[in-house]
């Protein structure tokens, strides 16, 4: 199913939440919005999930109009960043919630819940307590509950949020995977741009409530909208006055044109890459990238002083 | 040592403010053995006064248990003008003493009041049931809401979005979500509204005009024996509504799950 936003706006008193956002989410893709902490992601996820109500605009589930849509009525599955644990039901209930309020015969309640304790790999705690579960587990029931009622959309918000780095990256894969098995439309909020990197087809970037650009995850790297963009999405370093990319930089033991003097602080070795931390007369640090043939022929020592050159320049109106 | 001695003096200031005036109560009561105790409570009239309070409490405690958790729910997940004020409101009945309760419904349902034309349509309040069941219903007003409040705020609103998003309607969400997460708080402020309704007395003493027989509560026959120098009646009396109230504090502690401290 896919979902489409139109010129949608969301204003909390005199602050601009979301400022006229439009974006397309095609049937079956896995979307991130990513953006740092203020920057509307949140609030238009659950502007589509009908938990928000947009003070403009048009949210379309499906190709029908869906604005005024109560949540109840939307179909959508919904994970929080938090979990949202029903505290005083057993994982089991917490599973089979949605699928009661549809009031499906028992026998397929039963069914299904199986089914999806099995896909999270959560059977062997089917009658604990929310309580008794490490947070990794609680999300993985939350990501069951939303999935049992078969929705239309998943949405995810800030879903591995809360989890320590280890459970984080185990989770990824694992939604990954789902989401090959399952292929159901998914949007997920984040402000970590390598978690939106790893699991997204498509990422939409956001900033102070506008959309800065959407675009498969190397789009985005590669060909930068704007400088938020450019900066937010991998590392990006000043160097003369424009921005480059780490592996954009080019080291001379010669002066050239528009190249800048530059000290080595430092040289690390990361297999088949390098890494050259830099220094400019201004006192800034960059850092650039370098392949290991590359290194060895520059025959660079620490302390050394440089010319460093933007191999491929940006400049953003 | 020191930690001791703190629990000594606590210890000393419990027994000596909550528990000796108790003891003392129930050592009274059955002075002359456990007859007189029965005559003095198989009496007609303390036995209608008990009905009396018993009436009142089954009235008052529904009503300020649903008004509790709407006004909880309205407070703390809704916006609306004039929000600060309601919750400035619901204390009012413990800021304001009972006797001035009391007398603003004499004054307000008296015959020269806004609600005294009701005696003229055959709606008798003041000196009868009704007045005394409307002064009950305003003293126990706040217990129920006082505590819903704090969980609803702490339980925070997710879980609520949650069943939403699963399809569930409000009444549903409410019924299978945010009840039964706030149930332990409603219990202990049915506990508390209970007993302020049994207990209560200076608004009662003043609306019901403390008729034998017809409007006295148990509270007011306490009073009204101990003045006629019945003291094994006013005792036996006073312990009952003690024993009730002991009673339903314990059956709380025992069903209340350990874990659960709201």
């Amino acid at each position: 199913m896919s979902i489409e936003i139109r010129n949608v706006t969301k204003r909390f008193g005199s602050f601009t939440a979301v400022d006229y956002v439009s974006l397309a989410v095609d049937t079956g893709s896995l979307t991130a919005l990513l953006g740092p902490s203020g920057s509307g992601k949140s609030t238009l996820l659950r502007i589509v999930a009908g938990l928000e109500t947009p003070d403009g605009g048009e949210v379309i589930l499906s190709g029908e109009d869906a604005t005024g849509l109560a949540p109840q009525k939307r179909n959508v599955g919904f994970v929080f960043q938090h979990y949202a644990a029903f505290k005083h039901m057993t994982v089991r209930d917490n599973v089979a919630f949605g699928l009661k309020i549809r009031k499906r015969p028992r026998q397929q309640i039963q069914a299904r819940v199986d089914e999806l304790l099995q896909l999270v790999g959560l059977q062997a705690f089917a009658d604990r307590y929310p309580a008794q579960l490490s947070g990794g587990q609680r999300q993985r029931m939350a990501l069951a509950r939303a999935l049992a009622p078969e929705p239309r959309v998943l949405l995810l918000d800030e879903p591995f949020g809360a989890l320590d780095a280890r459970v984080r990256a185990e989770l990824r894969d694992w939604l990954r995977r789902l989401h090959e098995d399952v292929h159901v439309t998914t949007v997920f909020v984040t402000h970590d741009q390598e978690e939106a990197m790893e699991l997204a087809d498509r990422v939409a970037v956001l900033n102070q409530g506008r959309l800065e650009q959407v675009g498969a995850t190397v789009e985005l790297y590669d060909e930068p909208a704007t400088e938020f963009v450019m900066r937010f999405v991998g590392d990006a370093h000043v160097l003369g006055g424009t921005l480059v990319r780490p592996h954009d930089i080019e080291l001379r033991h010669l002066q050239g044109e528009g190249s800048v003097e530059v000290e080595v602080e430092r040289i690390t070795v990361l297999g088949a890459d390098a890494r050259v931390d830099l220094v400019d007369g201004n006192g800034s640090r960059l850092v650039a990238r370098l392949r290991r043939d590359e290194l060895d022929e520059l025959d660079l020592e620490r302390g050394e002083i440089l010319w460093a050159q933007p191999g491929r320049e940006r400049v953003f109106d | 040592m020191r930690r001791h001695l703190l629990r000594f003096v606590a210890l000393v200031y419990l027994v000596a403010i909550l528990l000796a005036p108790l003891a003392m109560v129930f050592w009274r009561t059955f002075e002359h053995g456990l007859a007189p105790v029965w005559a003095a409570l198989s009496d007609p009239e303390t036995l209608h006064a008990f009905r009396v309070t018993l009436l009142v409490t089954v009235i008052a405690v529904p009503l300020n248990t649903v008004f509790g958790i709407v006004a909880g729910l309205a407070i703390v997940r809704r916006r609306f003008p004039g929000k600060g004020l309601l919750n400035a409101f619901i204390d009012l009945p413990l800021a304001l003493s009972p006797v001035v309760v009391g007398l603003a419904l004499f004054l307000l349902y008296g015959r020269n009041g806004w609600f005294g034309g009701l005696s003229n349509h055959g709606i008798q309040v003041l000196f009868a049931w009704p007045g005394v069941v409307l002064a009950v219903v305003f003293v126990s007003l706040p217990f129920v809401a006082r505590e819903v409040i704090p969980t609803l705020r702490e339980l925070g609103d997710e879980q609520e979005q949650a069943a939403q998003t699963l399809g569930a309607s409000a009444w549903q969400t409410f019924r299978r979500i945010t009840l039964p997460s706030i149930r332990w708080a409603v219990v202990y402020g049915v506990v508390l509204t209970t007993a302020r309704c049994l207990g209560e007395y200076g608004a009662v003493a003043i609306v019901s005009g403390r008729i034998v027989g017809q409007t006295e509560t148990a509270t007011l026959r306490v009073d009204d024996s101990y003045q006629n120098f019945d003291l094994t009646g006013a005792y036996a009396i006073s312990l009952v509504l003690a024993v009730i109230a002991v009673a339903v504090l314990i059956a709380m502690t025992l069903t209340k799950p350990k874990e659960q401290s709201v």
